[in-house]
């Protein structure tokens, strides 16, 4: 059942970044990379089985999906400071047991960047998005 | 070739969050508390729904019911039983409600759209206690097809209670603009599931026990479970109940009620 929930994930993708390309024909998506939280649910394995089905017939086919898995950050309040936790098995502060439940990273879900070969000739550069 | 590199810093979930802060809006301006019941498939959430959704409507709580399963009517016809308006969204195959599905549904419900009824909820609708909605009619039993009767608004609920496809994963990453997310595990699933699905009891904010009559045949080791729970979630709120017995159940509708009443402070 899960694998539904990674293909909607990655048809979400695929919408996104199309959106984001160029009105150029022939562009074409080389590479997309995610920041996925620990918390956020989501399979890297059925992720990249739904990126290579889904991506078919689109500008995105062939490309690479690069996940950066972004650890859980808590903030402590006893400790006054942001902690990183080193497992799910306990979200206590791994410096001082104190419980914690302000969570300050590691349900990410997005689209950092992606890569694109749109034909042009150029030097690579770096665009904000909507630009 | 050349290529370049393109920032877009964009959620893959964000049509799904744009739409659950405005429902959880639209929750608020109606003053109705929404609560998410998430647990894996057989816990007992439509039996626990259903003595909650009675004994609430026995203490004039006015509540509703969205239910999303897979397929089939099955758990609102179980929960119409209750005489509560209730709704079932059929997913065909996702395995979790988005915000827009719950969106779809408020829709149909504010309006008088008697053809999106399954005749459990028509039937349901007739039962419904507030006078802005008591039909012309009171035949209870009877199906009804007169559009008026069908007209539930958010404004007239206290509490609505969205229960979502059973799964422990999925229905975690989708934010239905919920109040309180509640999390349920049954005694005889193992101690330790909330350790195995910490993604959703972390999310959660209540947590519920089900099936309490059956920890001593199933050996339930109740404090390890409780210890597991508080190790994803410190602090959390924990219901123990049997919604054969009752056991625990005056403790879980206090604290709706509680809950209930501070909703629009």
């Amino acid at each position: 059942m899960p694998l539904v929930h990674e293909l909607s994930l990655v048809m979400s993708i695929v919408e996104t970044v199309e959106a984001s390309l160029p009105a150029v024909p022939g562009a074409r998506v080389l590479e997309v990379r995610l920041r996925v939280g620990v918390l956020a649910a989501v399979e890297e394995e059925s992720l990249q089985f739904c990126y290579g089905v889904a991506t078919e017939g689109t500008p995105l086919a062939g490309s690479r999906l690069v996940v950066q898995r972004i650890p859980v950050v808590l903030h402590c309040g006893p400790c006054a400071q942001d902690v990183e936790l080193p497992s799910l098995q306990s979200f206590h502060c791994p410096r001082c047991g104190a419980p914690a439940n302000d969570l300050r990273q590691g349900r990410e879900l997005e689209i950092e960047s992606i890569e694109i070969d749109d034909g042009e000739p150029g030097e690579q550069q770096i665009q904000e998005a909507g630009q | 070739m050349t290529t370049r590199i393109v920032e877009l810093r964009k959620g893959i979930l964000k049509k799904n969050d744009e739409l659950a802060a405005t429902l959880r809006q639209r929750y608020a301006a109606s003053g109705v508390l929404v609560l998410n019941l998430v647990s894996s498939p057989g816990t007992g959430k439509t039996a626990f729904l259903e003595r909650t959704l009675s004994e609430l409507r026995r203490r004039g709580t006015r509540v509703a019911a969205l239910v999303g399963d897979l397929e089939t009517d099955n758990d609102a016809r179980r929960l119409a039983a209750s005489g509560a308006p209730v709704r079932q969204i059929n997913t065909h195959g996702i395995c979790h409600l988005d915000a827009e599905m719950i969106a779809r549904h408020l829709d149909g419900w504010e309006t008088p759209q008697t053809s999106q009824l399954a005749p459990a909820c028509v039937a349901a609708n007739s039962l419904f206690p507030s006078p802005d909605f008591a039909p012309a009619d009171p035949a209870p039993h009877e199906q009804r097809t007169n559009e008026e009767d069908t007209r539930v608004s958010l404004a007239d609920l206290d509490i609505l209670f969205i229960e979502n496809v059973g799964n422990l994963v999925c229905p975690s990453s989708y934010d239905l603009g919920e109040k309180i997310r509640v999390a349920l595990l049954s005694v005889t699933e193992g101690e330790d599931k909330p350790l195995k699905y910490p993604t959703l009891f972390n999310s959660a904010d209540a947590a519920v026990i089900t099936k309490m009559d059956l920890a001593e045949p199933c050996a339930f080791d109740r404090a390890l479970a409780l210890r597991n729970i508080n190790q994803i979630r410190p602090g959390i709120k924990i219901f123990e109940t049997s919604s054969k017995t009752g056991s625990g159940m005056d403790e879980w509708l206090d604290f709706l009620q509680t809950q209930c009443a501070e909703r629009n402070l």
